[in-house]
């Protein structure tokens, strides 16, 4: 099938706002007969339900989490890109566009990523209007600072603590509406299924975390901000609690799953330490605005850094891409990571890491300017590692970060499903096959401030409210299904805990699709995953009852379908026989070791559609087409 | 190294809580505190118990679900730490460490080391934002706002509401985490408006929510993973007081601060 | 101005608190002052007690004053302690405290037990019932002779003891006190706490050395009766 992305007719920069002229409107009278589920609390999520809920919708919002406020969109460190072009260094909506576009590789749909960067000021002028404290210059006005990926300066930061101080924004925005009683606020309420009456999205299933009770919400749209599939790989950037239950168990009731293989691998990680490691801890991109990244040019060098010459050093990024240097987009320098580490050359107990050396920039600026630039992040190293960065280089390594792939949606940001809308890192829409740096706040944001309060208005005004309740039929036939199925992981009581299923999974996928991908491992892996999901649900182990709050209980749910979902993540790095973005395979390289795309072949979106548990998926696509940039090789030289 | 934990073990809320001790043997100095619980919760599900129930999400130190009262000190003994962010080479082969929640009646235990904190969000709710509707922001840039209030509201505006101020303070006191909104939304230009009725709010829904008084022992400070200063607990007295002057009766109200 | 609000806010029982706190604090300054006057012999402490009681009404009003403060600054701190304790129902089993004081952790004890000296001292010095046969003296100008009174009082040991240390508990209170006052009113921020702190303690000293040195002059016999 051909999907419709439903994108309007006009002009690209003119394309918005005919649309938002276009959509039909719901009165201020009715908007209050409409409820609108939110799931999720991050930027996405929490600018969405606060938006919606300052309109006049009923909103009930969950998240797993003890408050909304813990949304993994704190976690984000370096910025947040906007095209104000305030440090007049040739920025525009345009360059933001097509930054955006070539750092996606050429995989993200035009039509969004120029409408991301026509929203990207609103956003920055929306999150100053709520008090977040962005940096500021001596004279009062915000400051930018350069980012992976671009050659001017647009992003703007708060410390190291950005994602942090526009969640708070968000969190209070929603906490506002909480208090006129204008969204109803569950946390530690965890959605299980999505009910789907008469091929539209019509409520959730949910856990109560704490009495472990399993309630139906009806509502006339469902709205998806659950982030990122990235814990599949069991370490990961993520937090502990991510997890791709929501959106798969959506793609499980109908709506198509894009792109799962655009997974991104961020360059600027702490290094794995042990076995017991539980997760990676990342080290902001704007590090690498000042450390300078090397690897000894001999192979198995084990001297200390200071003992090795500059002459004995490679600064392999600056070689490589002199004109982008240190500042490659993430694919690139992750890859290049490896690449050294793979020949041998990498640092550390592991020989898993590379440095990362602000000795030149202590010199050149010193120490003081450096600590007043990146002292939060430096400190955060220092506790795990116990080492002195101003000292002694940091060691770095890649790390899952960020998931391109998410459910399919079209330009109103809504899945196939009629009444599902999935908003941020869940859905699939602007990244295509990398993300730039600081642009998931970015698209967070403009999902849930200034898309989805337009357009979910377009499908309530055609939609009559309140017509299925939560005791219709199919709600309590998925209601029944989600109880069996904890039923069914409380009774295996097996040999193996949960987090050891979760560790075999996350192995695999980092082995055979992680940053380099190739057929054979990709069918090997294929081969394991019904062995592995067969052994789970035949030995696996989950401690106490339902009837409480019970965190091996939720993790196995979540495992179970990372099992499932890594199938999929795999069939489709399989099926895209190209290198794209963070999407790389081995046999698809440039003569230089470069991803190298296969537009003739692949210049689509691959949106899969669940078949049933014993089938494969059935693979959609959604053409894409480029009228205003030219398909060009990715170069960063 | 070998370590025994003494842990807060409690079923429910209605239940009444005690110790457990538990060895922790073979604990690689290069964990971090929550993974070695994670290696004392699988040896637990192996042997048929239920494993310690913990807070904690991002395990990097900033989404503040963790808390975990480690030998007497919210988040442990690092200064400026989170209980994730706390690593097993500042603990000694040998060591008896006592693992509790936090302590507070505004804080009520959930299950374990777990509590609730929603009484924070209760406090935020009343009045802890700048009642801004998505569209109506001006240009980012017409309000300048100089950088040393910028950056004085960025450090209190970087608390993790993870509720180790109340932990720490001899009086279950949530003075810090109301101060640090209270300052961050004062200091800039777009929190005039709401100025005064805000911190009356704040403060009214605080003293609700059961958490005690602050008598000035800047435990709070010391505790707090961020290191938030309590100049911003006097900051709120002065805000309090100023608001008190000016108000004329209705602004204390709650329901009227915000609409 | 909402009165009623602010007396049943915490914020606002603090204020009394400090504001009353710092009323006697201000008290305690110049009581010693004038208690010090004993070094300059009978005539000048004398004399002093002769001007204070001549004030008559005035007096009355000072003293009406200062009883309102102690009743404000017990009543805030009653409410407060009794809430502390209520905010915390179950302890730990071994809080480590870091960055608080003895003299910050005593403060209610400290307080109850300046209160029971300050009775003392009233029916000692103002109400003359515990020393009868010493305290209705008259000096040779005629005037009440409050200098032997004192320097009577403390030649026995247990007096001058429970003065001696009734002084170390004022000014533990003090120590503590006058910076909180000040933070709890708002006049401390980031940079001007720690300043307060240590003046605090400094002042405290200062309390503590001047009070104390007449009880122990007398006992030394450094300050002799003058007849």
């Amino acid at each position: 099938m051909t999907l419709d992305a439903r994108v309007p007719a006009g002009l690209l920069h003119e394309k918005w706002d005919n649309h938002k002229f276009n959509m039909k409107l719901v009165s201020p009278a009715n908007k209050r007969k409409y409820k609108v589920i939110v799931v999720g609390t991050g930027l996405a999520g929490a600018s969405a339900a606060a938006s919606l809920a300052e309109l006049g919708y009923q909103v009930d919002s969950f998240c797993f989490q003890d408050s909304p406020r813990r949304a993994h969109s704190i976690a984000a460190q370096g910025g947040i890109n906007a095209a104000k072009n305030y440090p007049n260094d040739g920025d525009s909506i345009r360059r933001l566009f097509y930054d955006t576009i070539k750092g996606g590789d050429f995989r993200a749909r035009e039509e969004n990523v120029y409408r991301l960067a026509q929203i990207s000021n609103s956003i920055i002028d929306q999150c100053v209007a709520q008090g977040v404290p962005f940096a500021r210059e001596y004279s009062g006005y915000l400051a930018n600072r350069s980012f992976g990926g671009s050659q001017v300066s647009r992003t703007f930061y708060a410390r190291g603590q950005t994602g942090q101080q526009l969640l708070l924004g968000a969190y209070q925005a929603l906490a506002r509406a909480i208090h006129l009683k204008q969204v109803t606020m569950y946390p530690r309420t965890e959605m299980l299924d999505l009910v789907v009456v008469d091929g539209a999205a019509k409520g959730i299933i949910v856990r109560d975390l704490i009495t472990g009770q399993i309630r139906r919400h009806a509502a006339d749209a469902v709205v998806l901000a659950t982030g990122g599939y990235g814990n599949a790989f069991y370490l990961s950037t993520n937090a502990k609690g991510c997890n791709v239950t929501a959106t798969y168990r959506a793609y499980k009731r109908g709506a198509f799953f894009a792109n799962p293989c655009y997974t991104q691998i961020h360059p600027t990680c702490i290094p794995v330490s042990g076995d017991y490691q539980s997760k990676l801890t990342l080290m902001s991109e704007s590090l690498r605005n000042d450390g300078r990244i090397w690897v000894p040019k001999q192979k198995g060098d084990k001297r200390p850094p200071q003992e090795i010459p500059e002459a004995e050093r490679d600064y392999y990024l600056e070689r490589k891409y002199p004109s982008y240097g240190n500042l490659a987009p993430r694919d690139i320098s992750s890859r290049s990571a490896k690449e050294v580490c793979d020949e041998g050359r990498g640092v550390g107990e592991t020989g898993l890491g590379v440095y990362l050396d602000f000795a030149d920039a202590i010199k050149r600026l010193g120490e003081s300017v450096i600590r007043e630039r990146y002292s939060n992040l430096i400190q955060m190293y220092e506790k795990i590692t116990g080492e002195n960065p101003y000292k002694v280089p940091m060691r770095i390594y890649p790390a899952v970060h960020y998931t391109m792939g998410g459910l399919w949606v079209d330009y109103n940001l809504m899945s196939n499903l009629p009444g599902l809308y999935v908003l941020g890192e869940a859905n699939f829409s602007d990244h295509g096959a990398n993300r730039l740096g600081a642009s998931a706040l970015m698209q967070g944001l403009a999902d849930g401030y200034f898309i989805l309060p337009y357009t979910i208005g377009d499908y309530l005004a055609r939609t009559k409210p309140g017509v299925i309740s939560a005791s219709h039929p199919e709600f309590l036939k998925i209601e029944t299904e989600v109880k069996d199925q904890i039923n069914r992981l409380l009774s295996i009581n097996g040999k193996r805990t949960v987090d050891d299923f979760h560790r075999q999974i996350g192995k695999l996928l980092w082995d055979y699709c992680g940053m380099a991908r190739n057929e054979l491992g990709l069918k090997q892996a294929l081969a394991q995953i019904p062995g592995i999901r067969k052994e789970f649900w035949s030995n696996v182990k989950v401690s106490g009852s339902n009837e409480s709050l019970n965190q091996s209980l939720e993790k196995a749910g979540r495992v179970a379908d990372f099992i499932d979902f890594a199938e999929l993540l795999c069939l489709d790095a399989l099926q895209r026989a190209e290198s794209c973005g963070g999407h790389f395979r081995t046999e698809s390289q440039t003569s230089e070791g470069e991803a190298k795309r296969d537009d003739t072949k692949f210049c689509y979106v691959s949106a899969w559609e669940y078949q049933g548990a014993d089938c494969s998926p059935r693979l959609n696509q959604e053409p894409l087409s480029f009228e205003n940039v030219h398909l060009a090789e990715r170069s960063y030289k | 190294m070998d370590l025994k934990l003494k842990v807060w073990r409690q079923k429910d809320s209605a239940s009444k809580g005690k110790f457990e001790i538990y060895n922790a043997p073979n604990i690689n100095p290069h964990m971090s505190f929550l993974e070695m619980l994670d290696v004392i919760n699988e040896d637990l599900i192996h042997a048929n118990q239920d494993p310690i129930a913990f807070d904690h999400d991002c395990r990097e130190g900033i989404c503040g679900a963790c808390s975990l009262t480690v030998d007497g000190k919210p988040h442990g003994p690092e200064k400026g730490t989170t209980a994730c962010q706390l690593h097993m080479r500042h603990f000694k082969h040998g060591n008896t460490i006592t693992v509790e929640p936090w302590r507070a009646k505004a804080f009520p235990v959930i299950k374990d080391l777990i509590v609730d904190r929603s009484a924070f969000d209760r406090i935020i709710e009343s009045g802890g934002y700048v009642s801004v509707n998505t569209g109506s922001a001006p240009e980012a840039n017409m309000s300048p706002v100089p950088k040393h209030a910028a950056d004085s509201a960025m450090d209190s505006a970087a608390c993790i509401g993870c509720g180790a101020c109340v932990a720490a303070c001899p009086n279950a006191s949530g003075m810090l985490f109301v101060a640090a909104k209270v300052s961050q939304l004062a200091l800039l230009p777009q929190g005039q408006v709401e100025r005064e009725k805000r911190v009356l709010s704040m403060v009214r829904t605080m003293d609700d929510e059961n958490f005690g008084n602050c008598t000035n022992h800047y435990e709070c400070e010391a505790a707090c993973p961020k290191e938030i200063s309590v100049g911003f607990i006097a900051k709120m007295n002065r805000e309090y007081l100023r608001a008190s002057l000016c108000d004329s009766g209705s602004a204390g109200n709650t329901k009227d601060a915000v609409n | 101005m909402n009165w009623q609000s602010i007396l049943s806010s915490s914020i606002g029982r603090k204020v009394v608190m400090a504001v009353s706190g710092l009323a006697l604090f201000g008290f305690v300054i110049i009581h010693m002052l004038g208690n010090l006057l004993i070094f300059a012999g009978p005539a000048a402490l004398n004399g002093y007690a002769e001007k204070l009681e001549s004030l008559g009404e005035i007096l009355w009003v000072a003293r009406i004053g200062l009883m309102v403060m102690v009743v404000l600054h017990i009543w805030s701190g009653l409410c407060l302690a009794r809430e502390n304790r209520q905010a915390r129902p179950l302890g730990y089993l071994g809080k480590k405290n870091t960055r608080t004081t003895f003299a910050a952790t005593t403060m209610a004890i400290s307080g109850l037990l300046v209160l029971a000296y300050i009775i003392f001292h009233l029916l000692h010095f103002t109400f003359r019932v515990t020393h009868p046969q010493i305290s209705h003296l008259l000096d040779a100008d005629g005037r009440r002779d409050v200098y032997t009174l004192v320097v009577l009082s403390f030649h026995e040991l247990p007096i001058a003891l429970a003065y001696f240390v009734s002084m170390i508990l004022l000014s533990l209170h003090l120590s503590h006190g006058f910076s909180s006052a000040l933070q709890t009113l708002g006049i401390a921020n980031e940079s001007s706490l720690h300043g307060y702190e240590k003046m605090g303690r400094l002042i405290a000293a200062v309390i503590f050395l001047g009070y104390s040195s007449i009880p122990t002059a007398c006992w030394l016999g450094i300050i002799k009766a003058s007849h």
